[in-house]
């Protein structure tokens, strides 16, 4: 130890570690390629009335069902065709990035914050919270998660917003499990017993002492929630249960694309590929962070 | 052993309670009122509210109702459809072999093809072959079942025509029910074109139901080999100069199967989720579709039952999953 490691500040500290976790991030090419289509898919989202050539909603009653530009009867107004209605696919697809970004953020955001919570609660407090708390987690969990969510919203009434709160309740368990398994690990470490000596009370234990040194899993889980949960409600939507028609959620267009199939393969088409490009791309994302998160990983 | 199985199923009985107790609030939680609800009438008669009520045991205190809902379940009494007046357990289990068949066929797809491919990979590592198959079963995983069905019947059954679109056999064929899955019925009938048709029915719904299991266990075995080839006994093994083939077969495979088959068992909530889809959208009656038409036909005893069924199911498969975990590898068991 020297002295400049002393005077290191934390923004320095902060600064070092970013720098080497964008070292390991970058070195998985296709955690990169996610990253941007991600980023991409977000300005799209950010500025989707600025881009989309039409109106998602407006129906053009002299355009039922016209085919992409580049196949026979395609017009030049409408670039990826037009739905049942008359609608620019295009403009749609668009306008429903807004809706998967919206949900996948809603979702993970009410999921892990609940998650967390309760799985501080657990594991900080460990015995009969610990046992009643994990009980409960394991009973949300012993459901098929689409199956559990589509009767919440039985419950709750079809909708974007019940949607995305079944969703949540639905993944909260996960978060819950990582975060008591990591609190167990850390609460008997050194610099928790030195803390709780120095006199730091409970709340600042679990929040400010702990919490900081768990987040790596967590964050990873919550990428993966969240293509899980733009997964999930496009299978809502495709339902019936989530987002309402007139809506652009890519989900809902399935739907209602669904007895075109065979006479108009676009409006199935593209849908469902904005669902698997966004998903893919968080996905990718995903193990790029665990591999640069994960200190195991790291040294092999 | 036996400690072992008593202990898990144990360990299984608070959630078994938990979730009848899910299923017992589920119809309370519910907007409007149970018993309205339950019976499904409309404009009842005081009287006949009255009547209803005490059938359904509604008229008492909560922790009595609960435990008479118990009691009927003991006695596999799980109510009765709104919409046909049948008893839920009998359509739950006129249906429930149509799903079973669907999703054993789609596991056993998802295995023969997801374990040989990731072994390669791994022995592989970094291959073309490698780096196709994960980027494959990285799309597979981010794969939306209910789109990627539409797309096979597109092809499939539009432009080639190759396949039906929907249901579980021809209405041409009819042949007395044995077992309830129809490529075996099929077969004992003798009738070689009934079984074609069969084939030809479960085929798209089951490669749709595979997709994300096979990705799934494609990953898992490519990571569970990679880790034990890194192993000491795997060295060793290769250092006394055995074959590369018998260090693989016999060193590596068998001990990174381990993870590989609770992988595969826990797929069956996988399943389950996506049989709701597939069924859907291949009209496959099954037991997911029956739920769904349950949800949207607000036949509430259906839905209450159906999720009590489903969950059950599952943490049994997972028990089995759990004691075979601990049959294959005795240090799980003697913790």
């Amino acid at each position: 130890m020297t002295d400049t490691t002393v005077k290191i500040s934390d923004a320095a500290i902060r600064r070092r570690m970013l720098r080497e976790f964008w070292f390991y991030f970058s070195q998985n090419r296709g955690a990169v390629i996610g990253l941007v289509v991600f980023v991409l898919l977000v300005l799209t989202a950010i500025f989707a009335s600025l881009i989309a050539p039409h109106d998602p909603t407006q129906q053009y009653r002299d355009a039922l069902l016209v085919p992409p530009i580049w196949q026979d009867g395609g017009r030049a107004g409408f670039l990826l065709g037009t739905d049942a209605v008359g609608r620019d696919m295009l403009s749609r697809l668009i306008h429903g990035a807004q809706y998967s970004l919206f949900i996948g953020i809603v979702v993970v955001a009410i999921a892990l914050t609940g998650g967390i919570i309760i799985g501080l609660v657990a594991g900080f407090f460990g015995g009969w919270v610990d046992t009643v708390i994990m009980r409960v987690m394991d009973v949300v969990l012993a459901f098929p998660s689409l199956l559990l969510a589509l009767v919440l919203v039985a419950v709750l009434g079809p909708g974007l917003t019940n949607a995305m709160i079944a969703i949540a309740i639905v993944y909260q368990p996960h978060f819950a499990r990582l975060t008591r398994a990591a609190v167990m690990g850390e609460k008997a470490r050194e610099y928790v017993t030195a803390a709780k000596v120095a006199g730091a009370g409970n709340l600042r234990l679990m929040f400010k002492t702990i919490l900081p040194n768990c987040l790596a899993p967590l964050i990873v889980q919550a990428t993966l929630s969240f293509s899980s949960a733009v997964l999930d409600s496009a299978a809502l939507g495709f339902l019936g249960m989530g987002a309402q028609p007139p809506a652009s959620e890519w989900g809902t267009m399935l739907a209602e694309a669904r007895e075109f199939i065979l006479r108009a393969w676009w409006v199935v088409t593209f849908p469902g590929l904005a669902i698997l490009v966004s998903v893919l791309a968080i996905n990718l994302m995903g193990d790029g962070l665990r591999d640069a998160l994960d200190p195991k990983l790291k040294r092999s | 052993m036996f400690r072992f199985i008593l202990k898990k199923l144990l360990y299984l009985v608070p959630t078994m309670i938990g979730i009848t107790l899910v299923a017992f609030g589920f119809i309370r939680l519910l907007p409007g009122d149970p018993v309205l609800l339950m019976a499904g009438e409309r404009g009842v008669s005081p009287e006949r509210y009255a009547q209803i009520a005490a059938q359904l045991g509604y008229d008492k205190p909560v922790w009595q109702q609960y435990v008479h809902y118990l009691g009927n379940l003991l006695q596999g009494d799980l109510g009765n459809s709104l919409v046909t007046k049948k008893p839920v357990l009998d359509e739950f289990l006129a249906l429930f072999p149509a799903t079973v068949e669907l999703a054993l066929v789609a596991i056993i797809i998802a295995t023969v093809i997801g374990v040989p491919v990731g072994v390669v990979a791994a022995i592989k590592r970094g291959s073309w072959f490698d780096q196709i198959s994960m980027t494959g079963a990285l799309v597979g995983f981010s794969m939306p079942i209910f789109w990627w069905g539409l797309l096979l019947i597109i092809l499939f059954s539009g432009v080639l025509g190759w396949t039906p679109v929907s249901g579980r056999i021809s209405l041409m064929y009819f042949f007395p029910q044995v077992t309830g899955f129809m490529l075996i019925d099929s077969l004992l009938s003798g009738d070689e074109g009934a079984f074609a048709s069969a084939v030809s029915h479960l085929i798209l719904p089951s490669v749709v139901l595979a997709t994300i299991p096979l990705a799934v266990i494609a990953r898992q075995t490519r990571s569970a080999m990679l880790e034990v080839m890194g192993e000491d006994y795997v060295r060793t093994a290769r250092a006394k100069g055995l074959s590369p083939r018998r260090v693989i077969a016999v060193h590596a495979l068998r001990n990174a199967m381990i993870p590989v088959i609770t992988t595969i068992g826990l797929q069956v909530g996988v399943l389950m989720a996506g049989a709701i889809l597939t069924e859907t959208i291949f009209s496959w009656p099954g037991i997911g579709k029956w739920m769904i038409d349950s949800i949207s036909r607000r036949d509430y005893p259906v839905v209450q039952s159906g999720l009590l069924l489903i969950a059950a199911i599952v943490m049994i498969v997972n028990l089995i999953v759990d004691l075979t975990y601990g049959l294959i590898n005795p240090r799980i068991r003697h913790k």
